[in-house]
C-alpha cells in the first residue's frame, strides 16, 4: 500500500493544490503537508501530498547511482 | 436538429417523433443515399469480388465524449478496424443506438456527427440504423451497436494460424492511449497530451498490404490492451510470444497516469493501433511501410514468436533487467489501486 | 543537474546501476559465514522486486522473502463479510480502493456483491468518497479504511474534511493497521529466521525511519528504509549485507529523498485526532495487540463499525496457507493450493487477490522460473 508518486506542485490555494507529472495534472490535497510552495516536488498518495522530495538528497542518490553504473562491468546474461 | 432539447420515450416509439428524429437528426448528418431510402433493409449493390467479411460490436464508454472522440466516432472506428485487420476492405455499416430517456439532444448530435466523421474518414457508408429509447435509469445515456460488412480481396488470407516461430510483431504507435484517456477523465486528471488514439485504420492496413511483405495476421488491441490480444493470438497459434519491454512505445503522459493509478499500460485499451505479425525477413520493411503512413509514425517492432515450452507462460515480457515475466490474461477488471 | 533530471524517475531504474549493485552484492555475499534471508516487508516491494525480476540478480546465499506488509492480504474474511453486508443495506453506499474489490469473503467478494445489487463504488482517494457523501445526503457512505501508516492519514484527513465542511453521512469502516507490532511479533518469533528487513519506504515517510529503530536496538536486526525503484531495492540489499557482515545493525535510511527520521508530524497528528490504537485480527496471525486503529469514540458518528448489520461467523478457506506465507514461513509454491485451486482468476486466499499479495506477485511474475503450469 505504498503506491505514491512524486508530482510537481504547480498551483496552490490553501489546502487545495494542483500537481503535475509529465504533463498530467491532478488536484491534490495539501492537508497533510501544508508547508510547501509552488515548484516543490511532492509525494502523492491517494490524492494527498504526504511528503516532499528533498532535491539535495535526490541529487546525492542519483550521483551514487551514476558512480555505481560507471563501475559496473555490464549486464548479466538472462 | 431544431428544437431537440431532450430525448423522450416517444422518440423511440416508431411514430411521428421517431420519424422526425430520423429525418432531422440522423439523415442530414449521415449523408447516405441508401440510408435515406429508409427501407426496412438496405439493399446494397453487388459485392466486389472476394470473400465477404462481417463483424458486429457493441459500444459503451464513460465519459461518452472524451479528448479524441465520442461514442459515435468510436463505434464506427471500432467496426471498421475489425474488418480492416481481417484483411477486408470495409464497405457498409449499420449503426443502432439505445438511448436513455432524458438524454441531451446536443449529446446525441455529437454522437451522430462523430459517426459521420468516422465514416467519411474511413470511406464507408452507414446504410442502416435504428433507435430505441429506454426509460430514465434503464440505460447509461447511450449504447451503440453496429455491424460492418466488407470484402476480403482474392489473394489476401490472414489469420493467426499463419503465424510461425520466428515471426516478428509490430505495433503501429504508442499504446494504451484510449483507455488511459477515458480513465483519466473519470478520475479528474487532465493533460494536453492525453488523447484517445481512436481512428479508422483502413488506409494504414492498405499500406501494409500494398508493401508486399509476408503478413501473417493483424489485430487491433482494444479492451484488455496489447497483452490480452497477444494472449489470444498465442493461444490460437500455439506459440509463445515474447515482448521486449524497452521496445514498446508508451507516451509520457500515458505512463504518468498509469503510474498514478497503478495500471499497466500493456493491459489498457487502444482504439486506433495495429498489431501485425510478419515474417522475420520482412520485419524491417513492414516497419518502414507502417512508419511512412501518417498513422504509423511511431510504429515499433516489439516482439517475436517462439516455440511454446511446457510449463511456460504463452506471453512473456523481457524486462530491461534481463528477466522475463509472464503477461497473463487479465483477470477481472483492472481497477485503479493504491497498493 | 536540472530539477527535471533530479526528479526523472527512470534514472532510479537504470539497468547499469542495478547490475552494478548486483556486483557489489555478490562481492559482499562472498564474505558471508552462512546464507542469509532478508524480508521485504511491504507488498509494494514484493511486486516491484518480482516485476523487475531482481531475485535472479542475487547470489545463491542471499534470499528474499515477503512479509506481512500487504494490507489487503491481512484483512480478515470477517471484515469483507461486514463490508458486503453494509453494501447490501438500504440507502448505504460502500466506497473502496480498487484493491479490495476482489478480496474473497465467506461467500463471494465486493465485486460479486455489486453484481447482486449492492452499492459498491471504487474510488482513487478517500476525498472522492466524501464528495459522494456530499452529493448523496440521503445515503450513508461507508469508506472501507484499509491500509497502513501511508494511507491512514488520508482517511483521517477525509474525516476532518467531512467534519469541517458539514458532511454528516460520511463514515469509515476501519480495518487500518500499523506495522511495528507485527514486526515485533516476527522478530520475537523463534520460528521465523530473518537476518534483515527491507522496511516500507512510504510508511516511513509518514511514520519516520525512527519507527523501526526498535528492531536493531531490541533485536539486533539489520534494517534499511528503501524506496520502490529497482536501484533502491538493490542498494538496500547491499546495505543489509554490510550490516550483517560487519555486525552493525541499524536502521539505514536509504530513501532520504522523502523519508526523515521523525516522519510527517502533520499526518501523525491528523491520525491521532481521529483514530486510537486497538487490538486487531490479522489474517494468518490472529489478534495482534495494539496493531490496529479504530475511530475514536468521540467521533463515533464517523464509525461505520457501529452500524448494525447481520453477518455470520467468517469461514477461512480450506487448505489455505496464507497465514504462513504472510509470516514469511513459506513461499507461495509451498502452499498446496498455489496455482492449482488458488489462481488469480479464482483466488482462495487474499494473498492471491491483491495485485501485490505475495502469491499474486509470484503467480504473475515468477511462474516461469518455477515451471508451474496453469
Amino acid at each position: 500500500m505504498c503506491l505514491a508518486i512524486p508530482m510537481r506542485l504547480i498551483e496552490m490555494d490553501g489546502w487545495k493544490g494542483t500537481a503535475e507529472l509529465d504533463g498530467v495534472r491532478r488536484d491534490v490535497s495539501l492537508a497533510l503537508f501544508p508547508e510547501v510552495q509552488v515548484g516543490d516536488y511532492l509525494l502523492v498518495h491517494a490524492g494527498y501530498a504526504i511528503g516532499k522530495v528533498d532535491e539535495e538528497e535526490a541529487r546525492i542518490t542519483l550521483q551514487l547511482l551514476r558512480e555505481v553504473a560507471e563501475h559496473s562491468e555490464g549486464g548479466l546474461e538472462p | 436538429m431544431k428544437g431537440l432539447d431532450k430525448i423522450l420515450l416517444a422518440h423511440g416509439g416508431g411514430g411521428k417523433l421517431t420519424a422526425q428524429l430520423v429525418r432531422e437528426a440522423f439523415l442530414p448528418l449521415l449523408d447516405s443515399p441508401v440510408l435515406a431510402q429508409l427501407s426496412d433493409s438496405a439493399v446494397l449493390p453487388e459485392l466486389p469480388p472476394g470473400r465477404p467479411a462481417l463483424t458486429t460490436d457493441a459500444f459503451v464508454v464513460e465519459p461518452p465524449v472524451f479528448p479524441g472522440g465520442d461514442l459515435g466516432y468510436l463505434s464506427v472506428c471500432g467496426t471498421v478496424n475489425d474488418l480492416a485487420v481481417s484483411g477486408a476492405r470495409p464497405l457498409w455499416l449499420t449503426f443502432a443506438l439505445i438511448l436513455e430517456e432524458g438524454l441531451d439532444g446536443a449529446l446525441l448530435q455529437t454522437f451522430i456527427e462523430g459517426a459521420a466523421r468516422a465514416a467519411k474518414e474511413a470511406g464507408v457508408s452507414i446504410v442502416a440504423g435504428d433507435t430505441k429509447v429506454v426509460p430514465k435509469g434503464k440505460g447509461d445515456r447511450a449504447f451503440a451497436i453496429t455491424a460492418g460488412l466488407g470484402v476480403v480481396p482474392r489473394g489476401v488470407d490472414l489469420g493467426d494460424l499463419n503465424i510461425r516461430a520466428g515471426d516478428r510483431l509490430l505495433v503501429s504507435g504508442p499504446i494504451a492511449e484510449h483507455g488511459t484517456t477515458v480513465v483519466a477523465c473519470r478520475h479528474g486528471m487532465a493533460g494536453s497530451g492525453l488523447r484517445s488514439d481512436c481512428q479508422p485504420l483502413g488506409s494504414l492496413v492498405q499500406a501494409l498490404l500494398d508493401s508486399g511483405v509476408a503478413l501473417r495476421a493483424m489485430h487491433d488491441p482494444t479492451r484488455g490492451g496489447v497483452a490480452t490480444t497477444c494472449n489470444e493470438v498465442a493461444l490460437k497459434c500455439g506459440l509463445r510470444c515474447v515482448l521486449q519491454e524497452d521496445s514498446v512505445p508508451v507516451g509520457k503522459e500515458v505512463a504518468a497516469v498509469c503510474d498514478l493509478l497503478g495500471l499497466d499500460p500493456l493491459y489498457v485499451a487502444c482504439e486506433g493501433r495495429l498489431l501485425a505479425w510478419v515474417a522475420p525477413e520482412d520485419a524491417e520493411r513492414a516497419l518502414q511501410a507502417v512508419k511512412s503512413h501518417p498513422m504509423g509514425a511511431n510504429a515499433a517492432l516489439i516482439g517475436r514468436m517462439e516455440e511454446a515450452s511446457p510449463g511456460s507462460a504463452p506471453v512473456v515480457l523481457s524486462t530491461r533487467f534481463g528477466s522475463q515475466r509472464p503477461l497473463d490474461y487479465l483477470s477481472g477488471s483492472d481497477v485503479p489501486r493504491i497498493c | 543537474m536540472s530539477p527535471e533530471e533530479r526528479f526523472d524517475r527512470s534514472a532510479f531504474a537504470d539497468p547499469k546501476a542495478v547490475f552494478g549493485f548486483a556486483e557489489r552484492i555478490a562481492e559482499r555475499a562472498a564474505g558471508l559465514e552462512r546464507p542469509v534471508t532478508f524480508m521485504e516487508v511491504c507488498g509494494t516491494h514484493t511486486n516491484a522486486i518480482a516485476a523487475a525480476g531482481l531475485r535472479r540478480l542475487l547470489p545463491e546465499n542471499v534470499r528474499l522473502i515477503a512479509g506481512p506488509g500487504c494490507p489487503v492480504c491481512v484483512t480478515p474474511v470477517g471484515y469483507v463479510d461486514r463490508a458486503s453486508a453494509l453494501a447490501l443495506r438500504p440507502r448505504t453506499t460502500v466506497c473502496t480502493f480498487g484493491d479490495m474489490l476482489r478480496v474473497p469473503s465467506s461467500s463471494g467478494s465486493l465485486e460479486r456483491v455489486r453484481a447482486e445489487g449492492g452499492d459498491v463504488r471504487v474510488v482513487y482517494s478517500p476525498r472522492d468518497a466524501v464528495e459522494i457523501a456530499r452529493q448523496n445526503p440521503s445515503h450513508t457512505v461507508v469508506f472501507l479504511g484499509v491500509g497502513f501508516e501511508t494511507t491512514v492519514p488520508t482517511v483521517a484527513a477525509a474525516i476532518d474534511e467531512a467534519e469541517r465542511t458539514g458532511v454528516p453521512n460520511f463514515t469509515v469502516f476501519s480495518g487500518h493497521k500499523v506495522m511495528p507490532p507485527p514486526l515485533r511479533a516476527l522478530a520475537s518469533d523463534p520460528e521465523v529466521k530473518v537476518d534483515g528487513l527491507l522496511c516500507p519506504g512510504h510508511v516511513s515517510v509518514v511514520a519516520g525511519a525512527n519507527a523501526f529503530a526498535f528492531l536493531p536496538e531490541e533485536f539486533g536486526l539489520p534494517c534499511v528504509v528503501v524506496g520502490f525503484m529497482p536501484t533502491d531495492v538493490m542498494r538496500g540489499v547491499e546495505e543489509l549485507l554490510r550490516q550483517v557482515v560487519e555486525k552493525d545493525p541499524s536502521v539505514a535510511n536509504l530513501y532520504a529523498r522523502v523519508v526523515t527520521a521523525e516522519g510527517n508530524l502533520t499526518a501523525q497528528a491528523m491520525v491521532a485526532k481521529y483514530f486510537v490504537s486497538e487490538d486487531q485480527v490479522w489474517r494468518g496471525f490472529g489478534v495482534i495487540p495494539g496493531s490496529g486503529l479504530g475511530v475514536r469514540t468521540e467521533f463515533g458518528h464517523r464509525d461505520a463499525g457501529r452500524i448494525e448489520v447481520a453477518v455470520c461467523d467468517p469461514e477461512e478457506p480450506e487448505g489455505c496457507r496464507c497465514g504462513e506465507v504472510l509470516r514469511g514461513s513459506i513461499n507461495p509454491p509451498e502452499c498446496p493450493l498455489f496455482a492449482r485451486e488458488c489462481t488469480h482468476e479464482r483466488p482462495v486466499g487474499a494473498c492471491m487477490v491483491s495485485s501485490e499479495g505475495t502469491c499474486a506477485a509470484w503467480y504473475r511474475h515468477e511462474r516461469l522460473r518455477l515451471g508451474v503450469s496453469g
